[in-house]
């Protein structure tokens, strides 16, 4: 065993990627972390008004780090849906990460890390981090692109704490007019970066269905209305495209 | 309600279930491609989950937001998308738009 070389390894790598670190840091502490937070400040504002205490609602961001997911949450535990259907709908808003997590990794790896870091560096990806750590990273030294990584992540997941925080204390504090402002952040936040952002067919073609379904099912069955809105929808919109795409190939 | 362990239960299993992802996307990077038919699949299940949960909000929401009207929501997103157009795609001053301007249509309606 080389152990001593391990760590030696380790803070050789870290020392000389210090400035990446901070690059990160710095360049999620500007627009990226306000935009980010104001989501967070809508989804305190939801869990204060759904009755979560306040460590409760910082945890859920600590720990699911996921917007959609932590929305779900509540929204389903404020419809009375059973825990099953609840974890397994939280669970579906973020299939997306493991993609996400399969396309950046390989961008990450360095021969300094161990399997651990990889894990924790997991935990961190989320839409914005991920985004534009696919677009900043390959331009980096393998070394730097961690720590750049971690930097600009941890940043904002920091920020998204403050805001779930700030969130829940103006929902608290203010009248219940500044609440229902609050809470249509999430909402809004959502339709914006849904509808601005995503522009290849098949995105477009799975939240229209999703949208579709999505009231319609919560009518058909209460309990599972999100669950099979998600399932039902994707599967259309991905089966409509295969068809058309093998149409195309065909003619 | 706020101390309840069931509840905090619930958050911790939410958490794990979505780091599932996140740890199997390390744990399968590099031997799998992620343009594969099944992630494909996936990435549209999420989407129209995540579609299917604020079209519901919008339309038939619960709690606080249940005391504005289906109307007065859909003129708010629609001033929102459009600060969001007007100003080049900022997303920090387009949310708050919307959020600015449901208070105001509740509020000069008179009914809060």
């Amino acid at each position: 065993m080389r152990d001593a070389d391990g760590p030696d390894e380790n803070t050789g790598g870290f020392a000389l990627s210090g400035a990446a670190w901070r690059t990160g840091v710095r360049e999620a502490l500007g627009v990226p972390a306000a935009v980010l937070a104001s989501g967070y400040i809508g989804f305190g504002a939801l869990a204060s008004d759904a009755g979560f205490s306040l460590p409760l609602a910082i945890f859920s961001t600590m720990t699911i780090w996921a917007l959609p997911g932590q929305i779900a949450l509540i929204e389903l535990r404020a419809l009375g849906t059973a825990a099953p259907a609840l974890v397994l709908a939280v669970m579906l808003t973020s299939a997306r990460f493991l993609p996400m997590t399969v396309t950046l990794l390989p961008i990450l790896r360095h021969p300094a890390y161990r399997r651990w870091h990889y894990y924790l560096a997991g935990h961190f990806i989320a839409m914005t981090g991920w985004a534009v750590a696919m677009r900043r990273c390959p331009q980096m030294p393998v070394g730097e692109r961690m720590p750049y990584f971690i930097g600009f992540a941890a940043a904002l997941w920091l920020a998204c704490l403050a805001g779930t925080a700030i969130g829940y204390y103006l929902s608290d504090s203010l009248t219940e007019l500044v609440t229902l402002g609050l809470v249509f952040l999430n909402p809004v936040y959502f339709i914006l970066i849904l509808g601005g952002e995503v522009r290849h067919r098949l995105g477009v073609l799975s939240l229209l269905c999703g949208a579709i379904a999505g009231p319609l099912m919560q009518l058909v069955t209460p309990q599972w209305g999100l669950l099979v809105a998600g399932l039902l929808g994707g599967t259309v919109a991905f089966l409509i495209t295969r068809v058309w795409r093998s149409d195309v190939g065909r003619s | 309600m706020s101390a309840d362990p069931e509840l905090w239960l619930l958050v911790a299993i939410c958490g794990l279930a979505t780091f599932a992802w996140r740890g199997a996307g390390v744990f399968l990077s590099g031997g799998i491609n992620p343009n594969s038919a099944l992630f494909t699949w996936l990435g549209c299940v999420a989407y129209a989950t995540l579609a299917a949960l604020i079209s519901r909000i919008m339309f038939l929401p619960v709690g606080t937001l249940a005391a504005s009207g289906l109307g007065e929501r859909i003129t708010a997103a629609a001033i929102a998308a459009a600060v969001f157009a007007i100003t080049g795609k900022n997303l920090f001053l387009g949310v708050i738009s919307g959020g600015v301007s449901l208070v105001a249509i509740v509020w000069l309606l008179g009914r809060s």
